[in-house]
C-alpha cells in the first residue's frame, strides 16, 4: 500500500503508523466505550426495547409502510420530474432567447429556494385553493416540492449532458440535412442519457432522503414519521431511530453502488466499442454531470 | 437566524470535513478506514433523520445539552451539531477530489526533499487543493444554506419555521412565500457567484 503523499513506510515509520493505529483505537475505543456506558445508563440498551425489530408485526405495522411511502414519494417524483427537466433543460439550450432566458429564470429560481420551504408552501397551497383530500395532501405536496426542485437540477444535468458531447456531433447531423429537433431527438438525446446515467441514479439518492423532511414537516406518513408512532408504540426511541438509519443507510447505499458501476460500465463499453465519444470526453463526462451538480444537489 | 446557523455550520464543518480528508489519505490504514466508514454513512442517512435524533435522541434521552440552560440556545446548537457532522463528509469528498487535481509531481518532490506526510499535506498539497475545490465547495455552502432549513424540524426559529407560522395566520400565501423565495435566492446567487469569481482567482495556473 503506497501512495505518493508518503514513502513506503520502512521499519521506523512501520513502527510510528502501528503507535499511531493504537493510540487512533484507543480514542475510538474510549468514545465507544462512553457512548455505550451513557447507553447502559439510561437503560438503552435492555434487549426488550430491541426485541421488537424482531417481530414481524413491528415490520409490517410500521416500518415496511413507511419505507413503502418513502419509496412511493421518490419514485413519484423522480418519474415526473424526469420530463419536466429535460424539457427545461433543452428548452436552455434553445436558440430564441424567448425560450432560453424564461426557462434559466425558473431553473435557477427554484434551484436556489430550499426543498423544505417548497414543500410547506405547497401543503398550504393545496389546502387553501384545491380539494385535494387531507389524507392525500401530505404526499402531494411532497411530490411537488420535490418535483419542482429536482426536475431543475434534472434540467442542469441535461444541459451538461448535452454539452459534454462533442460539437462535431451536432455538426454533423447539420451536413446530413437534419433539422435541429430532429438533431436533438435522434443524434443528441440517445447519447447524451447514457452519459447522464449515473447522475440521475444519484440524483434519485437525494430524493429518497428529501422526502423525511415531507415526514417531519407536513406529516407525510414516510419511514422517520412512522419512526415516531412505532417508538411511542414500544418506547424505544434510540433503537428506532438506529434502525431506520440503518434502513437508509442500506436503501442509499444500494443506489449508489448502482450508480457507480453503472459509470464504470458505460465507461468500459464506450472505450471498448470506441465510436461514440473520445476517450478524454468519456473522462470529462463524469466530471461535467457527476462532479459538477453531485456535490451542490446532492447535499 | 438562518445566516448564523450556517456561518457557524460552515466553519465548523470545514475544519472537521479537512481533518476528516486528511484521515482518509493518511498512512495510517485504520485512520483511513474510519474516514471512509463516516463518509459512507453519514452521507447516507437524511439530514432531516440526524436533525431530529439529535433532538429527541441526544437531548431527551441522554441529556446532552451542549452546555445551554435556555431550550432554545440548546436546539440552536444541537442543530449545529447535525450541520457540521452531515456536511463534513461533503467537505471531505469535495476536499479530497481537490488533492486528487495537484500533480504527482507537486508531492513527489516534497517528499523528495524530505518532507514528512503532515508537512507534505499542510505546506505543500492542501494549500493548492483548496484552491481548486472552492467551486465545489461554493455549492456545498449553497446547499449548507437551503439545508439550515430542517432545523425547522427541531424548532429552531430560522426561516422555515418562521414561514410556516407565518403561512399558516396570514391570508397571502402566495406573496408571504414568495418573500421567502426571493430571500434565498438574494442569499445564495451572489454566494455562488462570488465564490466562483473567487476560485477563478485563486486557481493554480497550470
Amino acid at each position: 500500500m503506497s501512495s505518493v503523499l508518503y514513502d513506503t513506510p520502512g521499519p521506523r515509520a512501520k513502527r510510528r503508523n502501528v503507535v499511531l493505529s493504537v493510540v487512533f483505537v484507543l480514542l475510538l475505543g474510549l468514545l465507544l466505550w462512553w457512548v455505550w456506558q451513557k447507553m447502559d445508563d439510561k437503560g438503552q440498551l435492555k434487549w426488550s426495547l430491541w426485541q421488537p425489530f424482531t417481530t414481524s408485526e413491528a415490520w409490517t405495522t410500521y416500518l415496511l409502510p413507511g419505507l413503502g411511502n418513502t419509496l412511493k414519494a421518490a419514485a413519484l417524483s423522480m418519474v415526473i420530474a424526469l420530463p419536466l427537466g429535460a424539457f427545461f433543460g433543452i428548452a436552455r439550450l434553445s436558440d430564441h432567447r424567448w425560450v432560453r432566458g424564461p426557462a434559466g429564470v425558473v431553473v435557477e429560481f427554484f434551484r436556489s429556494i430550499p426543498v423544505l420551504l417548497l414543500m410547506l408552501f405547497a401543503n398550504e397551497f393545496f389546502a387553501r385553493s384545491t380539494n385535494v383530500t387531507t389524507e392525500d395532501r401530505p404526499l402531494y405536496a411532497v411530490v411537488t416540492g420535490l418535483v419542482l426542485y429536482n426536475a431543475s437540477v434534472l434540467a442542469e444535468v441535461v444541459r451538461a449532458g448535452i454539452l459534454a458531447l462533442p460539437r462535431g456531433q451536432t455538426e454533423a447531423a447539420y451536413a446530413i440535412g437534419l433539422r435541429k429537433g430532429q438533431t436533438m431527438t435522434s443524434i443528441l438525446l440517445p447519447q447524451a442519457v447514457t452519459a447522464m446515467l449515473p447522475a440521475i441514479v444519484s440524483q434519485l439518492v437525494v430524493i429518497v432522503k428529501d422526502t423525511a423532511l415531507g415526514g417531519v414537516m407536513i406529516g407525510y406518513t414516510e419511514l422517520l414519521n412512522a419512526r415516531s408512532t412505532f417508538a411511542a408504540n414500544y418506547a424505544n426511541v434510540i433503537p428506532s431511530f438506529i434502525g431506520v438509519a440503518i434502513i437508509f443507510i442500506v436503501v442509499n447505499f444500494i443506489l449508489t453502488s448502482f450508480a457507480s458501476w453503472l459509470e464504470g460500465r458505460l465507461r468500459r463499453s464506450k472505450r471498448s466499442t470506441g465510436a461514440v465519444l473520445s476517450e478524454d470526453q468519456v473522462e470529462m463526462n463524469p466530471a461535467a454531470v457527476g462532479g459538477g451538480f453531485g456535490t451542490g444537489a446532492s447535499v | 437566524m438562518t445566516v448564523k446557523l450556517t456561518v457557524i455550520s460552515a466553519l465548523g464543518s470545514l475544519v472537521w470535513g479537512t481533518l476528516l480528508a486528511a484521515m482518509r489519505v493518511s498512512p495510517v490504514p485504520l485512520m483511513r478506514g474510519f474516514g471512509t466508514a463516516y463518509v459512507n454513512i453519514v452521507r447516507n442517512i437524511p439530514l432531516t433523520v440526524i436533525i431530529v435524533f439529535n433532538s429527541l435522541g441526544l437531548a431527551d434521552i441522554f441529556g446532552v445539552t451542549m452546555g445551554a440552560t435556555d431550550f432554545k440556545i440548546q436546539g440552536f446548537r444541537l442543530a449545529v451539531l447535525g450541520f457540521v457532522a452531515y456536511t463534513a463528509a461533503f467537505v471531505c469528498e469535495a476536499v479530497r477530489s481537490g488533492i486528487n487535481t495537484v500533480p504527482l509531481g507537486q508531492a513527489e518532490a516534497a517528499r523528495a526533499i524530505g518532507l514528512s506526510f503532515s508537512q507534505t499535506l499542510r505546506l505543500i498539497v492542501l494549500p493548492q487543493a483548496f484552491r481548486s475545490v472552492i467551486g465545489p465547495l461554493a455549492n456545498v455552502l449553497i446547499a449548507l444554506t437551503k439545508n439550515t432549513t430542517v432545523a425547522a424540524a427541531i424548532g429552531v426559529a430560522e426561516a422555515a419555521a418562521l414561514m410556516k407560522t407565518m403561512i399558516e395566520n396570514e391570508a397571502q400565501t402566495l406573496l408571504i412565500g414568495a418573500v421567502f423565495a426571493l430571500g434565498f435566492v438574494v442569499l445564495t446567487l451572489p454566494t455562488g457567484l462570488i465564490l466562483g469569481w473567487l476560485g477563478k482567482r485563486l486557481a493554480v495556473k497550470r
